[in-house]
């Protein structure tokens, strides 16, 4: 089975304090240490998993610029075969549709049996899995938690639902799948693995490449800010154990516990 | 003189944080109290490539080079300083010495399995009356037809109870400069007892004992390298050991300094963050400027060994200066932290115990010196 993984590169939210920028209408992306999306690590991993079992191929892809090739190659390094990076100033700044628009662009020209995307990513649309199903007339299914190869054209797969209960359906290849976490849990990359890798080309392919042409921006961020404390909303401070002790404090003085 | 990390060598770096981030970094606290050695986190980390860096392919190692190996262990010192010097006494002495004098035999049954993380190294030189004057060792070893009789007792011995193979040194004859004898260790020889078991200031989670051998009797198969040949082999070590140690350093200090950054900027006093107090921002200031001459002469030693130079002093000057960094780095991360980081809630109170010990094995800094003012005045005329 020949596999497509959608990989974006994120800040890493371990590494970073997220700030505003001074705009004020995203965040400051001076000095962040960015990572691989965490939805789409488990999106490669399953991809893997996957060939492992039945055969074939993986391949990641990642629209951005040439500072995606470090998480294109972490992923390599993990045991994706291949990579690709979309690269283009046409592809900037780009919203979900856009996104998209670029992934089906590079899909089109290309034979994948199954297209894997993290459920969503830094932002949270969580719109690039769907929209992209929808651009190439494919089946789609989202949260996906588990996957069974049934033969060449079938799937299993499992959703989890709001409130803890498992949905599982059959979806015919080839597919569109966005992935949720915990599905499988991750390997780590392995030296071996990065020595594999370190030193291979990544090729990139432009809007010409793929033959994707422009679509204007329908979805403009205007501001981006974090709400101010409204009345009766309190943030408690200081080490864990003074915070809960300000908070047994605060529900026994509003009668919630005794 | 100027570094540029080369990609494979960031992704190792990189490859390491995320490790010890999530797996090291949750335990760490835990296991210092508890003394528990971290034999599952070990597993893994062979599984991933980081208990054989130095060794070649052939023997299941990943011939990966001295930088890629001091930045991986720096990064696991950030996380767990435990973990990081069973690592160290595993890769840069115990595998590295295999390696270069082991058989072959030796190899295929010892080196595999510590490559892949199945066995841990252990390294016995010190005794009760011999630290520092190694040459001093009384430990002995009695040729008796095809095997040897071990009596003596080992002190201070990192994985000393839970390594899997040591590298002791003994006495073969009662003077001489081959005098000494190297001999691989297993715990299945009778006659061999792991005893007492220290209680430490710091790095409590990696065991250190004293190990006793009576009438222990040794196959002539296990002396490792040939027989009055022992330091010749321990000395084989000693760079990379100190390079690990001082990488070990660093990786601790920065740990520090980065909980240090992060409490002065939520800790309010006066009704402002204490990060915006001058006398605080001079102390992170000195720090920072710290752990970035450390890792410089750190990144130095290593890659002068990389490139077969003779690195022994700038080996020295690395583990001397960083571990004293490293002590006066956590010792201002805790001040930082004001009373709470006197509290072991919070990790700088670890970081500063763990740190303690840096000066003192793989050498004191005393030692240190000595062996920098030795290459220093031989250079001379
Ligand atoms: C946690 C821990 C782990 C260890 N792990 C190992 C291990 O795995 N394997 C192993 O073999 N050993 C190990 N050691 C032992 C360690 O290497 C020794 O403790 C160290 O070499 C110092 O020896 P000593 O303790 O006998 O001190 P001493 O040698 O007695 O030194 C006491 C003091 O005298 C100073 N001094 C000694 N000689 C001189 C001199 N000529 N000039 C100036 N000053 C001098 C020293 O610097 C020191 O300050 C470990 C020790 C500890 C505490």
């Amino acid at each position: 089975m020949n596999i497509l993984v959608c990989v974006k590169r994120v800040p890493d939210s371990s590494e970073n304090e997220i700030r505003l920028n001074r705009a004020g209408n995203d965040i400051d992306t001076d000095d962040l240490v960015y990572a691989v999306n965490e939805w789409d690590n488990y999106a490669v991993e399953e991809a893997i998993q996957i060939v492992d079992k039945v055969g074939g191929s993986v391949t990641v892809v990642s629209v951005g610029t040439e500072e995606n090739e470090e998480i294109l190659r972490r992923e390599m390094a993990m045991g994706a075969e291949s990579g690709v990076l979309l690269s283009d100033p046409l592809f900037e700044d780009a919203d979900g549709r856009k996104l998209a628009a670029i992934l089906s662009a590079y899909i089109d020209k290309n034979k994948f049996d199954l297209v894997l995307c993290g459920a969503q990513a830094d932002e949270g649309g969580a719109q690039v899995g769907g929209m992209l199903a929808a651009m190439q007339d494919k089946p789609f299914a989202s949260l996906v938690n588990m996957i069974e190869v049934l033969d060449e054209k079938k799937l299993k797969i499992g959703r989890e639902i709001e409130g803890g209960s498992q949905e599982i359906s059959e979806i015919e290849l080839p597919c569109v799948l966005s992935i949720q976490t915990g599905i499988n849990e991750p390997r780590y990359v392995s030296i071996r693995g990065i020595r594999k890798v370190a030193s291979v080309e990544i090729p990139t392919l432009g809007a010409s490449d793929i033959g994707f042409t422009d679509t204007p921006l329908r979805l403009q961020k205007l501001e981006y800010f974090q709400p101010e404390l409204g009345a009766g909303a309190e943030m408690l401070e200081g080490s864990d154990e003074e915070m809960a002790d300000k908070l047994v404090a605060l529900l026994q003085a509003k009668g919630g516990i005794k | 003189m100027s570094f540029e990390l080369s990609k494979e060598q960031l992704m190792i770096q990189k490859m390491a944080r995320d490790f010890a981030r999530k797996e090291l970094a949750p335990l760490a606290a835990e296991r210092d109290e508890k003394h528990l050695y971290p034999a599952d986190s070990l597993k893994k980390m062979g599984e991933l490539g980081l208990l054989g860096m130095l060794v070649s392919e052939k023997y299941g190692g990943e011939d990966m080079g001295t930088v890629s190996y001091a930045l991986a262990l720096s990064e696991i010192a950030a996380a767990c300083a435990s973990t990081a010097v069973i690592m160290s006494v595993h890769n840069s002495i115990c595998c590295g010495s295999i390696e270069k004098f082991g058989t072959e035999e030796q190899k295929q049954e010892f080196l595999v399995p510590m490559t892949a993380g199945e066995i841990i190294g252990a390294f016995a030189l010190t005794e009760p009356e011999a630290g520092s004057d190694a040459q001093a060792i009384e430990c002995s070893a009695a040729k008796q037809g095809d095997h040897y009789l071990i009596n003596g007792t080992k002190r201070f011995i990192t994985s000393g109870k839970n390594g899997g193979v040591t590298i002791l040194l003994a006495r073969t004859k009662p003077e001489g400069s081959d005098a000494i004898t190297a001999f691989l260790i297993t715990p299945d020889m009778p006659g061999f007892k792991v005893d007492k078991v220290e209680d430490k200031m710091g790095q409590c989670a990696s065991d250190t004992v004293d190990l006793v051998f009576t009438d222990c009797k040794v196959p002539v198969s296990r002396v490792l390298g040939e027989e009055g040949k022992g330091f010749t082999v321990a000395m084989s070590g000693l760079d990379a050991g100190r390079i690990g140690i001082a990488s070990l350093s660093l990786g601790l200090a920065q740990a520090a300094m980065d909980e240090a950054v992060k409490y002065a900027k939520q800790r309010k006093q006066f009704g402002q963050p204490i990060a915006n107090f001058q006398g605080l921002q001079w102390m992170l200031a000195d720090m920072a400027i710290d752990i970035e001459a450390a890792r410089l002469l750190v990144l130095n030693a290593a890659a002068m060994k990389d490139r077969g130079e003779n690195c022994t002093m700038a080996a020295s000057m690395a583990k001397c200066f960083a571990s004293e960094m490293a002590n006066r780095v956590t010792g201002h991360a805790v001040q930082i932290h004001g009373g709470y980081g006197y509290i072991k809630e919070y990790p700088v109170e670890r970081f500063y115990r763990d740190a303690r010990i840096l000066t003192i094995y793989e050498g004191t800094n005393q030692i240190q010196r000595h062996v920098i003012a030795r290459e220093l005045l031989k250079k001379g005329k």
